[in-house]
């Protein structure tokens, strides 16, 4: 029982790490200009977490097979440093290492949620309904209009609750159902919901932001490589959640102003 | 040290009170911990049903389950069921497997029957107050049952139900009219049920132990449902104000939760003045501890039980008892972890996440002093043992896991992904519910008089930690892909080549799922057909081994033991036997120490 204890074990943390150091199922490739940060992070917890995970099975089955069903005749013995080995162990590795590696992910942490953005920064709002995302661009005048929530009317297409009538600054709002965005150039992202809580996440950006009912929020990102990519809701929202989504699309520049232009002459 | 009350609720002799008495509405703290034993057996096999159904159609959507239309025809139209009743079965899932599961089997179950035993006491302090905490229970599962059979079904925002979504009534959706309201009162009333439950489990630790039964001479298991009582007095009390609060937005159109210009469903809502995050905070204060109430009671369990199987006390006792007060004054200052990316101030973010980092340490001493003991004893693999020993294992993988979601920088990118969903199965589904198997293959013969099969045991308990392997490192996998979670189907282009994984997952849930059968027959059959116990079939040393299996209505037959010795004196040489019970009388000693002296007398 002991040899089977043992190598069961042994052979479901070997199994369990596998698929990890092969890269079965990797990460969704970075596609932003911080998003190496996380990445960074994540390999070096992946690799302190993952040694720590496989010592501490490896030392349960060892010791398991070292102890178990030995007859009545062997002493006891207490392993060598007794509690204080353990208490030591446990503050000077495991709380020390996490702790110095906690500190070093804070780096990432404040690069998405304490640096002011580029002062060139494209601002974009985002509004989560249930379920689906829409997008709007300030027009020429570079301002957004403003909103008006008894205004929302979703049959005259008025997603925003604009004011068309009275409100010069939302005449020239551009809005799209993906988000289109120049690569290399920031973003500043304005998140609002007209009803529940949403989220806007999309896995190659490193970007993940819930969308809080009454209270709008900003995050900041720059897109470094052209393509089509997916905007997801993970903030259960309702019977849609699971069908809650949006393109992301990452244009160069030239590609972006003809999107941004014809988008304006549709409306 | 008895309590008035509890001499007052004395039953009279077994034969004069008749079987309503005796088995329903008993005030007996074992019957009383065999009924949330039976109901928390309920509850998990309806949440584990749930979870098939969920995993099935997820992997096969369009596969109809036969008879599922019995249980709700507009859910599951023609037997396949729609993306709101996935939710549906996803909240009760969550609700049933953390209220009436994970709080009521290692805690209020087995530490009603339990904690009086270890600490030599005939009954719990208050032992009506204990039946009504059953019965507050019992009524709070049936109201939550019945949102089943409600027309629109069950709530569909989740256990976490947050706010509005779950606030702002069937404008949000289906089942977030009646069925969320009865969600709200039944958490609400099983607030109630385990507020009185913790103060009668403080008040019989702190009051009803018996002569020589001191705070450190008591049982790591008390310990744990001590601690554990003591972490519940202070989440279920926000908890319940919370409830009452949502029950109010919903039925008496108040805004605690709800912020003004909401427009769902085409209508502006007629709320203003709300915080949609205020919900979050006050439900993760409450939440946060909730782990802790499910997975401290376990870790007592597993180290009371592991010693008995070591043959050998921990390296220290002492460790383990500040550790878990440690970690349960610690559960207190976390709950922000939860709210990341929640749109709460990106400072509080950073400070949330230290102190979660800092629980690590308590953790890796308990994990460490339960691994060092093990080194150099004298191990006996019961089945018992086995689960305490997989416990440590899930333990682990589930607690370095969260140490990716303890840093607010991974947690952007790993957020509401399967990695959390793998992370907290495992640390407090999969950990707790091995603490409690290994509490009922050790205690089973005290409980029923009758010995659990052993063969059947090994069984159960490879399938068990094979197949939680099996199921819940995949889900890491998944999150680290991205795939995220309470998604009722993978429609999203980056999900698809998931699929395989997510195929592997339900196959691995249903062959767990039959392993669980096994443990069930065995349960049934061994209560009817086993072989007889002896009182102390273990060798164990604490005072729960000190009567009979299973124990008279007032425990101890009228003669309160007295307590000499520590808990765990195990690997002594004493006449043959390598144990020494806590009531044996140090009699070579006795004579010249006054008080034992005194003390084994009045034991003659």
């Amino acid at each position: 029982m002991r040899k089977a204890f043992a190598l069961i074990v042994v052979l479901v943390a070997i199994g369990s790490a596998v698929p990890v150091i092969l890269h079965w199922w990797p990460m969704a490739p970075d596609i932003s200009a911080d998003g190496h940060l996380i990445d960074q992070q994540m390999a070096s917890t992946m690799v302190e977490v993952g040694s720590a995970f496989l010592l501490a099975q490896f030392l349960l089955a060892y010791f398991v097979y070292r102890s178990a069903d030995r007859g009545t005749h062997e002493n006891i013995r207490s392993i060598p440093g007794g509690v204080k080995l353990a208490v030591f162990v446990a503050v000077a590795f495991v709380g020390a290492e996490l702790l110095a590696l906690g500190m070093q992910g804070q780096r990432a942490w404040a690069i998405q949620y304490f640096s002011t953005p580029d002062p060139n920064a494209m601002t974009i709002q985002a509004q989560a309904g249930q379920f689906a995302y829409y997008f709007r661009y300030p027009g020429l005048d570079g301002k957004l209009g403003a909103t008006h929530p008894e205004k929302i009317n979703e049959g005259d297409q008025n997603f925003f609750g604009l004011d068309l009538e009275k409100d010069v600054a939302a005449r020239d709002d551009v809005v799209s159902a993906e988000l289109a965005i120049p690569v290399n150039r920031q973003i500043r992202l304005l998140l609002h919901t007209k009803d529940v809580g949403h989220s806007f996440y999309v896995p190659e950006l490193r970007v993940q932001q819930d969308f809080v009912p009454g209270l709008d929020l900003m995050v900041h990102f720059t897109a470094t490589k052209v393509g089509k990519y997916e905007i997801v809701c993970t903030q259960l929202c309702g019977m849609g959640h699971h069908s809650m989504r949006a393109y992301l699309r990452v244009m160069p520049q030239a590609e972006f102003d003809d999107w941004l232009k014809q988008k304006a002459s549709e409306q | 040290m008895q309590h008035e009350s509890a001499l007052e609720a004395r039953e009279p002799p077994v034969r004069a009170i008749g079987f309503v008495r005796r088995y329903i509405f008993s005030v007996d703290h074992k019957v009383i911990g065999l009924q949330y034993y039976a109901l928390a057996l309920v509850a998990v096999f309806v949440g584990m049903a749930l979870s098939w159904l969920m995993r099935i159609h997820l992997v096969w959507p369009n596969w109809p389950i036969p008879g599922l239309h019995f249980l709700s025809k507009t859910g599951a139209p023609g037997n396949v069921m729609t993306p709101e009743y996935y939710l549906s079965l996803l909240t009760m899932h969550g609700t049933i497997m953390v209220f009436f599961v994970l709080t009521n089997a290692p805690f209020a179950a087995l530490g009603n029957y339990f904690l009086p035993l270890q600490i030599g006491a005939e009954d719990m302090a208050f032992p009506r107050l204990n039946m009504l905490s059953f019965w507050i229970t019992f009524l709070a599962f049936c109201v939550l049952m019945s949102s089943f059979f409600v027309s629109d079904g069950p709530p569909i925002s989740g256990w976490t139900a947050y706010a509005p979504l779950s606030a702002v009534g069937s404008a949000a959706g289906p089942g977030q009219g009646m069925g969320q309201t009865l969600w709200a009162i039944s958490i609400g009333i099983f607030c109630v049920a385990s507020l009185l439950g913790a103060l009668n489990f403080i008040a019989t630790t702190l009051d009803m132990r018996t002569r020589g039964m001191t705070l450190m001479r008591m049982p790591l298991s008390t310990w744990a449902w001590f601690i554990t009582s003591c972490i519940s007095l202070f989440a279920f009390a926000v908890l319940l104000p919370t409830c009452i609060l949502l029950c109010l937005d919903r039925m008496a159109d108040t805004s605690f939760f709800v912020p003004s210009g909401l427009v769902i469903s085409d209508r502006l809502q007629p709320h203003s003045g709300g915080s949609a995050l205020l919900w979050q905070h006050l439900f993760w204060f409450f939440g946060h501890p909730e782990v802790y109430i499910a997975i401290l009671p376990a870790a007592g369990i597993v180290s009371h039980v592991l010693i008995n199987g070591l043959r050998r006390p921990l390296l220290s006792h002492k460790a383990i008892i500040f550790s878990m007060v440690a970690i349960g004054f610690l559960s207190y200052v976390v709950w922000g972890h939860h709210m990341f990316v929640s749109g709460m101030n990106p400072t509080s973010s950073l400070v949330f996440s230290f102190p979660t980092i800092i629980i690590t340490i308590p953790a890796a001493v308990l994990t460490l002093t339960w691994l060092g003991s093990i080194y150099g004893s004298r191990l006996r693999l019961t089945t018992a043992s086995l689960f305490a020993l997989g416990f440590i294992s899930m333990f682990v993988s589930g607690g370095l896991s969260g140490f990716f979601l303890a840093q607010p920088s991974i947690d952007i990118y790993l957020h509401a992904t399967y990695f959390v969903v793998g992370h907290f199965h495992i640390v407090m589904g999969v950990a707790a519910i091995f603490g409690v198997f290994a509490g009922t293959y050790f205690w089973f013969p005290k409980m029923t008089g009758r010995m659990l099969n052993e063969g059947l045991g090994r069984i159960h308990f490879w399938g068990s930690f094979v197949g939680a392997y099996c199921i819940f490192m995949p889900f890491h996998y998944l999150g680290m892909a991205g795939n995220v979670r309470r998604y009722a189907a993978f429609v999203d282009d980056y999900m698809a080549p998931l699929m395989s994984v997510h195929r592997f997952i339900t196959i691995a849930a249903l062959v767990m799922g039959i392993v669980q059968m096994i443990f069930l027959v065995n349960l049934l059959y061994s209560l009817w057909r086993g072989p007889k116990a002896p009182d102390n079939p273990w060798e164990c040393t604490s005072l729960e081994w000190a009567t009979s299996s299973p124990p008279p209505a007032d425990n101890f037959g009228g003669r309160s033991p007295i307590v000499y010795r520590d808990p765990y004196q195990y690997g002594v040489d004493a006449a043959g036997k390598d144990f020494v019970m806590q009531n044996e009388p140090f009699y070579a000693e006795s004579a010249s120490i006054p008080h034992l002296a005194e003390a084994a007398e009045a034991q003659e």
